[in-house]
């Protein structure tokens, strides 16, 4: 069994049990041991990277010391934890100055950043740890028949020489992982358009504007639902439904699913146990279609 | 940024001034192609923001304008420009490290100002309510690890985080 730190980071916990309890469920029913590592804090994405580059870079690699010092490597179930760790590790690791001066900074809170961790993405988890034929042999309720529509969002893919997660302009690994479950990948317009995410509360227009692209892109493709992988896109494109009604005044009804959330249906797990409330856009239609 | 730094930047032509910053260091190559304007998707939607005038006008030296600005703020921060780049300006990084400037002068909107006293407060941007973290037990979670928050004072105090915020308070 293989044992990862999960790293939770802030918006998981504070807003979506939905996402923390269907990969806890997946992962462990998949074999993968998660250690919840006391004493991390935010990860500094890039609202503490807009602020300060050296104070997120530092309070990255604490973090990381964290499960250095634990001995694992970590795993992350958002893409913005998951950017700005592999960021800070991958910068730290290759550059024995800048390592210096961040290792500095951290003697203050008796920390010392080695370098001798590995951060992923839960997703690269599935695929290296588990195996795509593996998950495929666990599937115990096909989701055929399903038209999904994969959304990857920013941050696990870029900055690819840093992240390395997949290729940052034809990227498989989302696509690979719901065709395994049974579902269709369904192509669509601009699916690697960024969500918008990050410009809401400074440009709530445009960040909505962005995020309404995204869901017009996904129905004309005919798409029972979008798949995401990070918190922040499933809030844009959630949420943001409920805002779009309000400002474009036009309705739409395309439930957001996590990964981890297909990924618990096709490993046969009941709904009720899957926090599914949590969505602002109701997932029946996902539902009544593979239960 | 530290003190010898920023007592070098300070003597410096703006283009100078930036490549001299953590994150700054590649805008001096570029060579004004406009590839990056072309992948951005903010830039599609509005006249507002364009990565390649951005960068043009801080080689032109045109501090106060990109400083003061709307611009900075409207990169939605997805790396398209960077990963296409065909000169290797880091182009997501060098407006973090104009953001920077712009929190060093005072300059930042009242989100990150929210951002950046939640992380001194509670060592995390996005607060878990007592509320939240109570239900986590009926939906089968675990209780969640305490957060160190003191570890984060520290570091904070020793990069200057907190009297950068402290400067932004006071104006």
């Amino acid at each position: 069994m293989k044992r990862y730190a999960l790293f939770l980071g802030c918006t998981i916990p504070a807003r979506q049990p939905n996402y923390e309890l269907s990969a806890r469920k997946a992962l462990t029913k998949l074999g993968i041991e998660l250690v919840d590592l006391a004493e991390t804090t935010c990860c500094a994405p890039p609202p503490v990277r807009s602020i300060d580059l050296e104070t997120s870079l530092a309070v990255a690699a604490y973090n990381i010391c964290l499960a250095e010092e634990a001995g694992l490597d970590l795993v992350t179930l958002c893409s913005g934890c998951f950017e700005s760790l592999s960021v800070a590790n991958n910068m730290l690791k290759g550059d024995e100055h800048l390592k210096n001066r961040i290792n500095r900074v951290l003697s203050e809170v008796g920390k010392e950043f080695l370098g001798s961790r590995s951060v992923k993405h839960y997703l690269q988890v599935l695929v290296e740890d588990v195996g795509i034929e593996r998950l495929k042999r666990n599937v115990s309720r096909s989701l055929s028949g399903l038209r999904a529509a994969a959304f990857y969002g920013c941050h696990a893919l870029r900055p690819s020489g840093l992240l390395g997660l997949d290729d940052p302009e034809r990227p498989r690994i989302l696509d690979d992982l719901i065709e395994a479950l049974g579902a269709e990948s369904v192509e669509y317009r601009n699916k690697l358009k960024c969500c918008g995410g990050l410009l809401r509360g400074y440009s709530d227009e445009l960040a909505l504007d962005l995020a309404r692209e995204k869901i017009i892109n996904a129905s004309r493709a005919g798409a029972d639902c979008i798949v995401t992988l990070c918190p922040f896109c499933f809030v844009a494109l959630d949420m943001g439904q409920l805002q779009m009604r309000s400002r474009y005044k036009e309705t739409y009804d395309m439930p957001i699913l996590h990964y981890s959330e297909l990924l618990c249906l096709a490993l046969g797990a009941d709904p009720k146990e899957l926090a599914v409330q949590t969505h602002k856009v109701k997932i029946d239609k996902v539902l009544d279609k593979v239960l | 940024m530290e003190r010898a730094e920023r007592e070098k930047a300070a003597g410096l032509s703006f283009p100078e001034e930036v490549a001299s910053r953590l994150g700054g260091e590649t805008i001096k190559l570029c060579y004004q192609c406009g590839t990056c304007a072309s992948s951005c998707p903010v830039a599609k939607i509005t006249p507002n923001f364009n990565p390649r005038e951005l960068i043009k006008l801080s080689l032109l030296g045109e501090r106060d304008e990109v400083i003061s600005g709307d611009a900075i703020w409207l990169c939605c921060s997805c790396y398209n420009c960077q990963e296409r780049c065909p000169q290797k300006v880091e182009i997501a990084e060098v407006i973090y490290a104009l953001r920077n400037i712009a929190f060093e002068e005072g300059r930042i909107p009242p989100i990150y100002s929210e951002f950046a006293s939640a992380l001194l407060r509670d060592g995390r941007i996005i607060k878990v309510s007592k509320f939240v973290e109570k239900k986590r037990s009926t939906l089968g979670l675990p209780p969640l690890k305490p957060t160190g928050v003191e570890a984060l004072t520290r570091i904070l105090s020793a990069t200057g985080f907190n009297k950068l915020y402290e400067r932004r308070e006071r104006k």
